[in-house]
């Protein structure tokens, strides 16, 4: 079961659509690559020629704000023509089928597509399809992947808590349907963590979720025992109703990150967030906002990481 | 009619347990003789048959044409030249085409689709409901009598577990098999691959086993509760397995059979989100094929099937969740088994009765033996035969499967329906 899909002939990125078969090294390389970019945003000139003349397309079939507007950012700080698509009301609405879509938009000589999708493995099926010249990056797929996440997580870990080999993470909420937290459990493992833990009721995990490379824990107070990273999931409203879980107030009061649970974890624990949050529901507003939240910060790091991904799938380097 | 005589083939038969080399005589579409020629026999024709096997015509209990309604897909006239190709002489065809085969007028317009092509044995299966719609009962009397061999689901929900009852109750009244394939709706609740570690890394939503262990389990008390006969299709794992076993010492007039490639693929061995593999049952892990297999080789389900689904190529063109599911599966039916065979799973007798004799009593058709006076429904093939699944050997419309361009072993050369020579396979000077 390799994926071997998003790798040219070198070894080097030509699509990113999975952290799964991807080496450490280039991981790191990813992770070292958006670090030239980070300085960037402070500068009175945001931007660098790299991807200029290259012609980018934000395909999204699946609404976002956050993950739309950076990669929309990092991809005109590197100096590229984006155009953003929201296909949801466009053209599939239609009838045309995803690989109609893709074709005619090839046909316009796009350099790059940016994926977001509602169903597993689109990505994969766009970057099968695409014109050799194309590079994918997947934006988030289903509950498969969302591999640009992962990395500014990945990111903004390595920036306070440089050693990975020292940590323990937990993940806490719905893994079953969470995209990130696949993608984040095969980074922390990939870049050697200690122990990822998830903590979730059974009806928010996976099957065989362990096979995945982590321990399993129902019980938050036990499981955020000794930890450094935390990482709370967004819980959709939709959960109630297809009967996964009883009530928001009774996820709260079992799963919801308050004060008195962060004070379990490790004293400089740090808090993150893929957003967006649900105040009350997952996470206690003095947590979200308190001083080992460091769920802002991941929002800027977004576009250096995008920027580090895009601009390695288009084989050039750089930075600053 | 011409006079047949197929000369020096190993002949198996599994139901007289025959399987030594000698001849096999036709006259007038009948077996009139094996090994020793009848008084003043002159054969019209002479197969050679040295170094093949001749065993009886394959029987095919879970196959989809297409027809009527989804011509685009396979036709009668594609398919039955798949079957001639793979050995197969007689099939059973699932009763969800469009419009579903739920009232004699649908049965008689498959008869005469059927009759067309020439290929003469293709009995429908009559869909149990009306429409498969799982609420009301179709009109079972009728469609045995315009000519289904049983009546089924086709793998989708009846409405409750009182329809089941009434239904399985009325068919038992008319003497007609339930062929059942059990799958609870709210529990594979629009999965697409096995709920295990690999939909679980893939982020696809997984079926459980309990999905089906739950219906088989529902479907077995109730045929304790009608006395109707049941056979469940396309098992998939250990579980429902045991409760076969079970419910078989227990007493229950029950058998089984397994689509052929969950005896050769897993989960693992699904490429990242190839939809060729996107199959229902969905492919399971390492111990339910291990299980299936076993169940196969202690003769617990002793019936096979290709569960042939032929799809057009935008129906697999998509992201896996959403493309549709099912293989391509005629063609490859016979160099599976042989794999088996190979692998010393099953001998090679065993394993053409999976595939004559046994579905043949499973559905009451006096076909899949070589009986003097039967009707020469035979195969001739050879074992050893190497090919490639491609464009130059496929005759499905279908090519939807995960076996594309892999090199296989065994195929058939003749094929003969009523000693009618439906197949031949050319190849260079030796068959001409």
């Amino acid at each position: 079961m390799v994926d071997n899909v998003q790798l040219n002939a070198e070894g080097k990125l030509k699509h990113f659509l999975s952290i799964d078969g991807l080496s450490k090294t280039l991981l790191i390389e990813i992770l070292d690559t958006a670090e030239s970019f980070a300085g960037m945003s402070e500068h009175a000139v945001k931007k660098v020629p790299l991807l200029r003349g290259k012609t980018i397309v934000n395909l999204f079939f699946e609404n976002s704000t956050r993950t739309r507007t950076t990669f929309e950012l990092a991809a005109k700080r590197l100096s590229a023509d984006v155009i953003s698509m929201n296909i949801a009301t466009s053209a599939t609405s239609k009838g045309e089928s995803l690989l109609d879509t893709i074709r005619n938009l090839e046909a316009m000589f796009v350099d790059m597509f940016v994926v977001r999708h509602a169903t597993s493995g689109a990505a994969h099926f766009i970057a099968r399809h695409s014109a050799p010249h194309i590079s994918v990056i997947n934006a988030g797929d289903g509950q498969h992947s969302h591999p640009t996440q992962a990395m500014l997580d990945m990111f903004t870990i390595r920036q306070i808590k440089p050693d990975f080999a020292a940590l323990k993470i937990a993940i806490i909420g719905d893994i079953l349907h969470s995209r990130v937290a696949r993608s984040q459990i095969l980074a922390l493992n990939t870049l050697g963590a200690a122990e990822v833990r998830v903590i979730a009721p059974k009806t928010l995990l996976p099957a065989h979720v362990e096979t995945l490379g982590v321990t399993v824990s129902h019980n938050l107070t036990e499981g955020l025992e000794d930890v450094d990273v935390i990482i709370m999931l967004r819980l959709q409203k939709e959960r109630m109703t297809s009967a996964l879980l009883p009530s928001e107030s009774e996820y709260f009061k079992c799963f919801g990150l308050t004060p008195e649970k962060l004070k379990i974890a490790k004293p400089d624990a740090i808090v993150m967030h893929p957003g967006p949050i649900n105040r009350g529901v997952e996470i206690d507003t003095r947590v979200a906002d308190g001083p080992q939240s460091v769920i802002l910060r991941q929002v800027g790091n977004g576009i250096a990481v995008r920027m580090a991904v895009m601009s390695m799938a288009m084989q050039v380097k750089g930075g600053s | 009619m011409s006079r047949i005589q197929i000369r020096q083939g190993r002949l198996i038969d599994p139901a007289h347990q025959i399987d030594r080399i000698g001849d096999l005589y036709i006259a007038n579409g009948k077996i009139v003789a094996l090994f020793d020629a009848p008084d003043g026999f002159t054969p019209d024709t002479i197969i050679e048959a040295e170094n093949l096997i001749v065993c009886p015509g394959f029987i095919d209990i879970s196959t989809r044409l297409r027809e009527p309604g989804q011509s685009h897909k396979a036709t009668f006239k594609t398919e039955t030249v798949a079957a001639a190709s793979a050995g197969i002489t007689t099939l059973v065809l699932q009763p969800d085409t469009q419009p579903a085969i739920d009232t004699p007028a649908i049965t008689e317009l498959v008869k005469e689709l059927a009759k067309k092509t020439g290929y003469r044995q293709i009995h429908p299966i009559g869909a149990l409901t009306q429409n498969l719609a799982g609420q009301e009962l179709s009109s079972m009397l009728a469609l045995k009598q315009a000519g289904c061999i049983a009546v089924g689901n086709a793998g989708k929900p009846v409405a409750n577990l009182l329809v089941l009852r009434r239904a399985m109750e009325y068919a038992a009244s008319h003497d007609l098999l339930l062929i059942y394939r059990p799958n609870e709706y709210s529990l594979s609740n629009q999965g697409c691959a096995h709920e295990g570690a690999i939909a679980t890394r893939y982020g696809l939503p997984g079926i459980p086993e309990t999905a089906e262990t739950i219906a088989l389990s529902q479907c077995l008390e109730l045929a304790e509760l009608t006395a109707c006969r049941v056979h469940f299709g396309q098992i998939s794992c250990r579980r429902s397995v045991i409760k076969i076993q079970q419910a078989q010492k227990y007493g229950l007039n029950v058998s089984a059979d397994l689509a052929m490639h969950q005896l050769h693929l897993t989960e693992n061995d699904m490429k990242p989100f190839d939809s060729a593999y996107h199959v229902l049952p969905p492919l399971r892990s390492e111990q339910d094929k291990y299980s299936l297999r076993n169940a196969l080789a202690q003769g617990i389900i002793n019936c096979l099937c290709s569960d042939h689904q032929p799809h057009d190529l935008d129906a697999k063109l998509g992201a896996f969740p959403e493309t549709e599911p099912g293989i391509s599966a005629l063609e490859t039916l016979l160099p599976l088994l042989l794999e088996l065979v190979r692998e010393n799973l099953v001998t090679l007798s065993q394993g053409i009765a999976a595939l004559t004799q046994n579905p043949a009593r499973i559905l009451g058709l006096n076909r899949g033996h070589l009986s003097l006076g039967a009707a020469a429904d035979i195969c001739l093939f050879d074992p050893d035969l190497k090919w490639r699944v491609d464009h130059q050997n496929w005759r499905s419309k279908g090519v939807n499967t995960p076996f594309w361009g892999r090199t296989l072993t065994g195929r058939a050369l003749y094929t003969l329906q009523s000693g009618k020579i439906i197949y031949r396979l050319h190849t260079g000077e030796r068959y001409e």
